[in-house]
């Protein structure tokens, strides 16, 4: 069996980072859906999510990014997407996700584009 | 000499828990039938949208029900049929929205259907609610 799900939130500097590990689907996408709602709730919505561990996404996964998008916008925040593996940001891809969220080769760059906006 | 066919079924309770299951049962079917790992990929993640379809909706998460995947190949497609005698519905008839309108409406939902076909080169369903629900999905074999 693939590697399973894992799911870390840590917060830095008025970032949260929640890191995702292993697979996210229809069964474990409502964990991540709750981090980013704790989050959101917290009044934290400068967001990344760290793929870097991540080996597979399915539409429940794209899903969650795509419920919390406008509100953290509207509330001047952003969420930002860093270290995709090749076969996961194909899956990105194929729903045009690449011109709605800003996609970042790791962490550092992630928090980099956070600090330059 | 006629290319021999081979057939495989996978039938699992339906639960999402078991989406895994599934992937990795398509993932090995796939490398069987010589596809790429990229036509793997994405017959893997096409087949699961097709299976969570089927438990989220069809059976509403319903654990006494069973959710079986058949998969026949030969030497040119790989043909996958997702089964269930759930609450078919036919996708033809949803109204497909955009990302764009998706996200304005703040819904996690609506992609899948999307993503099925364009992943797989055929889709085509047979729907009989209540009785049997077949959702075929094809994928050719480049040489």
């Amino acid at each position: 069996m693939p590697n399973p799900f894992a799911i870390q939130t840590t917060v830095e500097d008025g970032l949260s980072i929640i890191t995702l590990e292993g697979f996210v689907d229809a069964h474990t996408a409502p964990q991540f859906e709750s981090a980013v709602q704790s989050e959101v709730d917290a009044g934290r919505v400068r967001l990344i999510i760290d793929c870097e561990k991540l080996s597979y996404i399915s539409s429940a996964g794209l899903g969650v990014f795509m419920s919390f998008i406008e509100e953290v916008h509207e509330r001047g925040g952003d969420i930002k997407i860093c270290g995709l593996v090749p076969k996961v940001k194909h899956t990105f891809e194929i729903v045009g996700f690449q011109g709605l969220f800003e996609m970042l080769e790791n962490q550092t760059a992630a928090k980099q584009s956070f600090a330059a906006s | 000499m006629a290319a021999i066919e081979r057939k495989f079924t996978l039938q699992v309770p339906s639960s999402t828990e078991n989406l895994a299951l599934i992937r990795e049962f398509v993932t090995t079917i796939g490398r069987q039938a010589t596809l790429s790992d990229e036509e793997i990929n994405k017959l893997e993640l096409a087949v699961d949208e097709a299976c969570a379809n089927v438990i989220e909706h069809a059976y509403g998460h319903d654990i006494t029900k069973d959710v079986s995947v058949r998969a026949t190949f030969d030497d040119e497609k790989l043909k996958i049929s997702v089964i269930d005698e759930g609450l078919g519905f036919d996708p033809a008839k949803v109204n497909q929205k955009s990302v764009d309108q998706l996200i304005h409406e703040r819904r996690s939902g609506g992609l899948g259907i999307r993503l099925i076909k364009s992943l797989m080169d055929e889709v085509n369903y047979e729907i009989e609610p209540g009785q049997k629900n077949e959702l075929h999905m094809t994928k050719l074999i480049k040489k």
